[in-house]
């Protein structure tokens, strides 16, 4: 069922149970023009695509059929990011289509190719100059066809709207429909195709309307959890009481007692299904369990000293000069401790799979940033061969990082319906979604650094711990530099954390921001220099620099005095190769500590800009979401006991909390696109920081900044 | 099981159900109106919120014998006669969504808001939009695209 508003593909039933030999699934694509080609964020194809029978010289496709449509299949997922519209803008301005001519096929594992999943703002950096490859090359095709059809040299023809027709003549036409149809037509990109260049475009950078928009306001798109089968059942689990605890014993005879309830008890998954949720609910409350509880060792407060002691030895990131002759050269040194506790993804959609079973087969809608990997975690959880399990991703209700993990509700849904032979769905409550969480790790960041007499940075000394390095690279003129990583997340975290940890939108780069633009305003305060002349002063980076006076001048910084308890403050970084600049002001009440967010300016250069509203919706979501993190989210827990069980318990933002918002796209269209959704967020904290301090001397060095930590501060 | 009369989105309903279930899941389940969202189940996020009886009010938590004899608005039924609401139109046209997982929520909370108060000020939207909840932190659209409706900006 085609969505024809949005262009994306619905998953419906019929998809269930379809067999297709990998290597044949071309084939069902039907007549007109295929050009296959390779995304180049997969240099090298994941190990495991490579077992398998997926295609090893490419990874996405697009088609222009006998209806003159054009539709592109993809392993990537619409979680919100825009990707169905600013992915089809692409394609649009190489094609010379209308924009509402694209259809996108997603996150479908068994009609895309394989893909690694959607996370890092790398769809439109690495996707978008494939795909505008591939468009590129399908319009050549049509030229040539269209050469021979309109009985003219391609050098007289010209394309526009879904049609090719004479320079001269614009009447004497031949449509792409009219072309594509009855043929079969192969190509492969392999070269580099000569594309349009930016200044030519018409469809590409210009605003355009999300694809996606009227399915979702009228409640029509539709989510995991909104896929229906007959007969099918919700089913709810045994969950511990905490992340490490083992079941001693379990009573299920209460809930096998309530009518038409189903008790599963196999393998260690204890559940109850029912074909009302309520009941399945009412189920789960009627089974008495017992488990053994560790010890807790660590707490909310206890952990960062806990991850320091346990951090394995560093991995030399970066390096410039000689820390040692630093050190030396510096007139003043500054020596700091910067944590950030987790934070939790919080998605409105919590996670959700619905599947079903027919056969040997396994079809699964799943709410996930990764349908690939997925495939392999359900098929190894049923021990059967990965393609016998067909992943199909319906609209995805949020990620940010948090859906590209363990694929848990999915393999427990596909587990439940292949014991009880019935389609079964597994929705997360809010609590479960609170506890399996991947959360975005507590990290600490040491920074040891000096200036000159002249207030020149001469020693940069940065030492993560847990979050990895992502935007800690050096962008300022320091001779002696360096950058340590002590553990990443998502990997070497054995003993380190009480629960799973994984990518929170830009992963890392929230703290390490936090960390070194903090550093550099009590170094420029020590040098009785402004902040942003400080900055300015001492980096030559050309991009960097054009951010900062961009913000800073849509900002009026420092034009007015900031009132009594008002505070501005400014920050900056790289992120997903996209430069951000954020000037911030703040309102503290001394009283309370708590800490009102007036306004906020952002200046993003992402080189070119595809959408350049699109790119805005993503720079104000990543501004408000970072008064989050920055600010509230405070994820309480006693060992593997997640004390958060909803949304009274963590803080995310709201309307109430939100300040004025300008986004400002920084031109820069002698580069290809780069990141968009995540490179705003990472300065947010710093900023406010920055701004806190500004407004009552109080410097914070934990995030998040919650009025009670503000007055520990404010009381010295 | 009782029976249970209500009006939803201009018919007419008459249901068998049992009265303690809450109408968040008697609606996606057998009336089949996804439009409205599981979010919290506790009445914190909004993303169940549906109009009754001109009021916004979360699904998750209104029983169904509470429903009894009440005119029920879900986001399936703004549309009239294949037109949009203002509020639909507002919120595509400033982009007042991204997931569109609490988008069902919001346009709904705000319809009910408007019904009462068709001419709101910021501060009053805010206040009345405050406990809808959205990740992607499309809040600034939002507001916008309210006002919008309201003619008050």
């Amino acid at each position: 069922m085609k969505d024809s508003e949005s262009g994306l593909e619905v998953p419906e039933t019929a998809h269930a149970g379809l067999a297709i030999d990998r290597r044949q699934f071309l084939k069902l694509v039907g007549s007109g023009i295929l050009v296959t080609f390779f995304v180049g964020d997969l240099a090298v194809l994941d190990a495991d695509a490579q077992r398998r029978d997926y295609p090893a010289d490419f990874n996405a496709y697009l088609r222009i059929g006998a209806d003159g449509r054009v539709t592109v299949w993809s392993g990537k997922v619409e979680m919100g990011q825009g990707v169905i519209t600013s992915l089809a803008q692409m394609a649009a301005e190489e094609l010379g289509v209308a924009l509402e001519a694209i259809d996108m096929v997603l996150g479908d594992t068994q009609l895309c190719p394989w893909d690694m999943g959607t996370f890092g703002s790398m769809s439109t950096r690495f996707f978008g100059p494939a795909l505008r490859g591939a468009a590129a090359e399908a319009r050549a095709v049509l030229l040539e066809l269209a050469s021979a059809h309109l009985q003219a040299p391609v050098a007289k023809l010209r394309v526009a709207d879904g049609a090719v027709f004479l320079a001269s003549d614009p009447h004497t036409r031949v449509t792409f429909g009219q072309l594509a149809g009855g043929r079969r037509i192969e190509r492969h990109l392999a070269g580099k195709p000569a594309l349009r260049s930016f200044a030519e475009f018409t469809v590409s950078g210009q605003p355009a309307r999300r694809r996606d928009g009227f399915a979702k306001v009228t409640g029509t798109a539709k989510y995991a959890g909104d896929m229906r089968l007959p007969g099918m059942f919700y089913a709810r689990l045994l969950r511990p009481p905490a992340h490490d605890a083992t079941l001693k014993s379990v009573d299920t005879s209460g809930a096998g007692k309530l009518p038409g309830v189903i008790v599963v008890n196999q393998g260690g998954l204890v559940a109850v299904l029912h074909a009302d949720p309520e009941v399945a609910a009412r189920a789960l409350d009627a089974i008495k369990a017992t488990f053994d509880v560790p010890p807790a060792t660590v707490d909310t407060d206890t952990i960062f000293d806990h991850l320091l002691r346990v951090a394995p030895p560093p991995e030399e990131h970066e390096r410039r000069g000689n820390p040692a002759a630093g050190e030396k050269a510096a007139a003043t040194l500054f020596e700091h401790r910067y944590e950030n506790g987790y934070g939790a993804h919080a998605p409105m959609e919590t996670h959700t799979a619905l599947a079903s079973v027919e056969g040997d087969k396994v079809t699964v809608w799943t709410s996930t940033q990764t349908p690939f990997p997925n495939q392999q975690q359900v098929a190894q959880a049923l021990g059967i061969a990965p393609e016998k399990v067909h992943v199909i991703t319906p609209f995805v209700g949020g990620g940010f990082g948090g859906k590209s993990g363990a694929g848990l509700q999915a393999v427990e849904a596909a587990r439940l319906a292949k014991i009880v032979g019935r389609p079964v769905q597994v929705a997360w409550t809010r609590a479960e979604e609170f506890f399996y969480d991947a959360f975005r790790p507590a990290a600490v960041v040491k920074i040891k650094s000096g200036i000159d007499g002249g207030g020149r940075i001469v020693l940069w000394d940065h030492r993560v711990y847990w979050a990895g390095s992502r935007s800690a690279e050096q962008f300022y003129d320091v001779p002696n530099s360096a950058v340590l990583t002590y553990g990443q997340w998502g990997r070497d975290a054995a003993g380190a954390h009480p629960f799973a940890t994984g990518p929170w939108r830009a992963p890392g780069a929230n703290l390490n921001v936090f960390a070194r633009e903090s550093q550099i305003d009590i170094m420029a305060a020590s040098a009785k220099a402004d902040p942003l002349e400080f900055r300015l002063a001492n980096t030559s980076d050309p991009r960097m620099r054009s951010v900062l006076r961009a913000a800073a001048e849509r900002f009026g910084w420092r034009k007015s005095p900031a009132g009594a308890g008002r505070g501005q403050g400014i920050g900056c970084g790289i992120d997903a190769g996209a430069y951000v600049a954020l000037a911030a002001e703040v309102a503290v009440d001394k009283g309370t500590g708590s800490v009102a967010v007036k306004r906020i300016v952002c200046a993003q250069d992402m080189g070119q800009v595809i959408n350049p509203d699109g790119a805005r919706m993503q720079m104000e979501g990543c501004v408000t979401m970072g008064l989050g993190y920055a600010l509230s989210e405070t994820l309480r827990f006693k060992g593997g006991d997640v004390l958060v069980h909803n949304f009274n318990a963590y803080e995310i933002p709201r309307f109430s909390g939100l300040p004025a918002i300008e986004a400002i796209l920084v031109k820069n269209d002698a580069l290809t696109p780069q990141g968009g959704g995540e490179p705003a967020i990472v300065p947010v904290g710093a900023a406010i920081a920055n701004a806190i301090c500004d407004a009552t001397g109080a410097r914070l060095f934990q995030m998040p900044m919650t009025p009670e930590r503000v007055k520990k501060a404010l009381a010295g | 099981m009782e029976t249970i009369r209500f009006t939803l989105n201009g018919r007419p309903t008459s249901l068998e159900v049992d009265g303690d279930r809450m109408l968040l899941w008697v609606l996606r389940g057998e009336l089949e109106l996804t439009g409205t969202k599981f979010g919290c189940g506790a009445g914190l996020c909004g993303a169940c919120t549906v109009v009754v009886d001109g009021e916004p009010v979360r699904s998750c938590r209104l029983a169904m014998r509470d429903v009894r004899g009440k005119d029920i608005t879900t986001i399936e039924g703004l549309a009239r006669d294949g037109k949009l609401h203002p509020l639909q139109e507002q919120f595509i046209e400033h982009g007042a969504l991204q997931c569109g997982f609490c988008t069902s929520g919001m346009i709904m909370n705000a319809h009910g808001m408007l019904q009462k108060n068709p001419r709101p000020t910021r501060e009053q939207i805010v206040a009345g939009m405050d406990d809808n909840l959205c990740r992607c932190a499309a809040h600034k659209r939002i507001l916008e695209a309210i006002e919008a409706v309201a003619g008050t900006k």
